[in-house]
């Protein structure tokens, strides 16, 4: 799914576009509140989700080669957090949904969990 | 590059600096990427980089991340300056922390570290003196067939 389509599903605001948004096609979601799971299940091409909004976020993103970043609930990004997706080139998002309904809104549109059922 | 002479790297960690928490991994990934190393490797290896890295800046006053890259292999070892752990195999447990609390609202000390570290290595080793330090020995296979 393009991720273009996904910010308009959750009426998502773009903190970070990484230059390439109209370019990025998402594959799963990973959604989290425990980086070492991101690290664990996250996916190449997966949307993580999360409430978490400190800079070791962007960090466990690019390690998983996790190209775009969701924060839920309004979760407002830490300053550094937004400075090193910027530096990595990680697309960077909020939504004012909570994470159940992002993740919910996301799947009904037909995307699927990276951690395979 | 790859496939001529074995090359190696050290980096140092500093207890508390959460701050620069991933930049090591990072340059570590961005190290295997430059010297070909097949990118399903690069991605376990900067995982398993990244959850000792976090170890360290969790637990440890500080540590180093050495590597060595050959043609069979990826080897990381890290070493900490740290309180060293008593019962080992408790560590190993998935779920088993002793971070603190405000390491978990952080998003880590889940318990999860070391044995992520394990999943994700061909090789792995730990051995630790309490009142010391810790040394873990991450090896990745370069001739093995993808799992």
């Amino acid at each position: 799914m393009q991720l273009s389509q996904i910010i308009e599903l959750v009426n998502g605001s773009v903190v970070i576009d990484g230059s390439c948004i109209n370019a990025i096609e998402i594959t799963s979601v990973c959604s989290a509140d425990l980086l070492s799971n991101v690290l664990r299940y996250g996916k190449k091409g997966a949307l993580l989700v999360t409430c978490l909004n400190q800079p070791q976020v962007i960090r466990s993103a690019e390690i998983s080669d996790i190209p775009a970043v969701l924060l839920a609930l309004g979760a407002i990004p830490e300053k550094d957090m937004i400075s090193l997706a910027r530096d990595k080139n990680i697309i960077l998002l909020t939504t004012r949904l909570p994470m159940y309904t992002t993740c919910g809104v996301l799947y009904t549109a037909g995307l699927r969990s990276c951690v395979e059922d | 590059m790859p496939g001529t002479d074995s090359h190696e790297g050290n980096f140092y960690l500093m207890g508390g600096d959460f701050s620069n928490a991933g930049s090591v991994s990072s340059e570590l990934k961005s190290t295997l990427i430059k010297f070909g190393i097949e990118q399903s490797i690069v991605r376990r290896a900067a995982i398993a980089a990244f959850e000792a890295e976090m170890n360290i800046i969790i637990h440890a006053v500080a540590g180093t991340l050495h590597y060595q890259i050959t043609d069979e292999s990826v080897m990381i070892t890290v070493t900490d300056m740290g309180p060293g752990i008593a019962n080992i195999p408790l560590a190993m447990q998935a779920g088993y922390s002793t971070a603190p609390d405000w390491v978990r609202e952080m998003g880590w000390g889940a318990g999860m570290g070391l044995p992520n570290i394990s999943k994700q290595s061909d090789i792995f080793n730990i051995d630790s003196v309490v009142g010391e330090g810790t040394t873990l020995e991450i090896i990745f296979d370069l001739k093995k067939k993808e799992m």
